[in-house]
């Protein structure tokens, strides 16, 4: 089986599977790229309502990141896929509309996005209390509104601190992608195993598959390094 | 890290009783009877019929996620102390070996790794008449042996790394006075490098621990019957979506509790020597 590899079989057309591998790969990074900036968005609410709401908000937030810390990421996706779909459907036709088909990507992304902001939320939470107090203080003394000082100082002043746990999560989102396999998307490894599956290579396509994550995972670790000098610019190395 | 808030008053180790009325302010006390009358809502309006019948499966399912989490940990972390230390001592042959299998499995999704051992393996073992006639082959034949390789094989890769560091971060002058006491290499190393490499791994290793517990359902999706299988067939032949999902959450949330309950004890035994 193995002295007999065909990479005709990675083609681009038709015969070949390279082709919906591609595509699987370029799904499989929009679920993630689109999963993390979600992510992202809950993280900056979620460590805000931690640091600076009321004790319920505050309670809320703590609950929220403590589920989706204990629970598999898989038991949330399936929870969140059929929850979210069918209150969804039900909100529709409770306003007129019949039901509908929910856009699968879309779906994927914000069930990514909401297993992304539970890690998010204590990422940015931790870097914010990284920033000198005095920084924010001076910020609201100049009498700008919470809003703004989140804006022009919290946020700008936090992100060296964050960038090495938000690279971390990035990676997470990378690989969190593939679990939606078993919901049933079809991204990169659900399109592997099919492939798989047909010609009966297994071996050649998930390697082929992991080359194709590997290849996503140390490229973003390189951007991602370069960012991280760009953002810490200025501020002392760390001395180990 | 996953410190419930405790308001200041809490700060100077005040006693348990003091502890439980800090926690219970008004508004906690509002939330916890929302939530009680949440679940008793749920208990008294969905459908549970079906739980007493699948019980005894549950409980072997709930037996297996323990068997694949408790099994790949001891499994892996014995493979994660040579990973680490080749990656600080080794030869650099060696030295890039392991840097790379860490590298590639930490990259990788579990999942695609677990299929391609599966799958791709699984399919090698059964064109091998020699290995059909082996005492392996009725273990080889079932889906566990692959999920347990899986789930071991990235948990060496993840705390193979964290063991690096941990071996590189044990104050050379330790070692050196080990040395000066005269004894030999390998007593140097169970005795000092090991015991210290792994005190300063252990609030990583616990944490790793608690992310193998969350990737222990993947090896459903390749027929293992663990607790996610088992409720994926409850599901199946009940055509409930939601009371399952449910208890699933709810047996995964107490297993993580009663995880970190025990393994934060575990650390607290040890001594910081601070």
């Amino acid at each position: 089986m193995l002295q007999s590899i065909d990479l005709s079989l990675l083609a681009f057309n038709p015969p070949g599977w390279g082709g919906a591998l591609l595509n699987g790969f370029v799904k499989s990074i929009q679920l993630a790229a689109g999963g993390y900036a979600i992510g992202i968005l809950i993280g900056i609410l979620g460590a805000s309502a931690k640091l600076y709401g009321n004790r319920v908000v505050k309670d809320l937030a703590e609950i929220y990141t403590m589920v989706i810390r204990a629970v598999p990421e898989l038991v949330l996706m399936l929870v969140f896929y059929y929850a979210g779909t069918d209150l969804m459907n039900t909100v529709l036709k409770a306003m007129g509309y019949d039901g509908f088909d929910v856009n699968g990507l879309l779906a994927g992304i914000l069930v990514i996005g909401l297993v992304q902001g539970g890690y998010t939320t204590e990422v940015i939470r931790g870097a914010i209390l990284a920033v000198p107090p005095g920084q924010i203080e001076a910020a609201a003394a100049f009498g700008m509104s919470p809003g703004k000082v989140m804006r022009r100082v919290t946020l700008p002043a936090m992100t060296p601190h964050a960038l090495p746990g938000m690279a971390n999560l990035w990676m997470i989102a990378t690989k969190d992608t593939a679990l939606l396999a078993v919901i049933g998307f079809s991204e990169l490894t659900l399109v592997t195993k099919q492939a798989a599956a047909a010609t009966r290579e297994y071996f050649m396509f998930f390697i082929a598959a992991g080359i194709l994550y590997l290849i996503l995972t140390l490229g973003s670790n390189v951007i991602l390094r370069r960012f991280e000098r760009h953002a810490r610019r200025g501020m002392v190395p760390v001395q180990r | 890290m996953t410190d419930m808030n405790i308001p200041a008053t809490a700060d100077r180790t005040p006693g348990a009783l003091a502890q439980i009325r800090a926690f219970f302010l008004p508004h906690r006390i509002v939330m916890l009877a929302l939530a009680l009358s949440g679940v008793a809502a749920m208990v008294l309006t969905m459908d549970w019929s079906w739980l007493p019948q699948f019980m005894p499966r549950l409980w072997g399912g709930l037996l297996m996620t323990l068997y694949m989490l408790f099994g790949s940990v001891i499994l892996g972390f014995l493979l994660a102390v040579p990973l680490g230390l080749v990656q600080v001592v080794g030869p650099r042959p060696l030295r890039w070996l392991a840097t790379g299998f860490c590298t590639v499995i930490r990259g990788t999704p579990l999942l695609l790794q677990l299929w391609l051992f599966y799958y791709g393996l699984g399919s090698l073992f059964a064109q091998y008449p020699e290995i059909r006639e082996t005492w392996m082959w009725p273990y080889l034949r079932q889906a566990w042996p692959y999920g347990l390789l899986a789930l071991t094989i990235s948990f060496a890769a993840y705390e193979g790394e964290v063991m690096r560091g941990a071996f590189a971060g044990v104050p050379h002058g330790e070692l050196e006075a080990a040395h000066a006491f005269g004894m030999p290499r390998t007593k140097v190393f169970t005795r000092v490098w090991l015991p210290r490499a792994v005190h300063r791994a252990l609030p990583t290793l616990t944490g790793e621990i608690i992310l193998q517990l969350k990737s222990t359902p993947l090896v459903a999706t390749v027929a293992v019957a663990d607790l996610y299988a088992i409720v994926t067939r409850v599901r199946q032949a009940t055509l409930l979506t939601y009371e399952p999902l449910l208890l699933l959450v709810a047996i995964y949330l107490c297993l993580s509790a009663i995880l970190i309950a025990g393994l934060r004890w575990l650390e607290n035994r040890v001594p910081s020597g601070h």
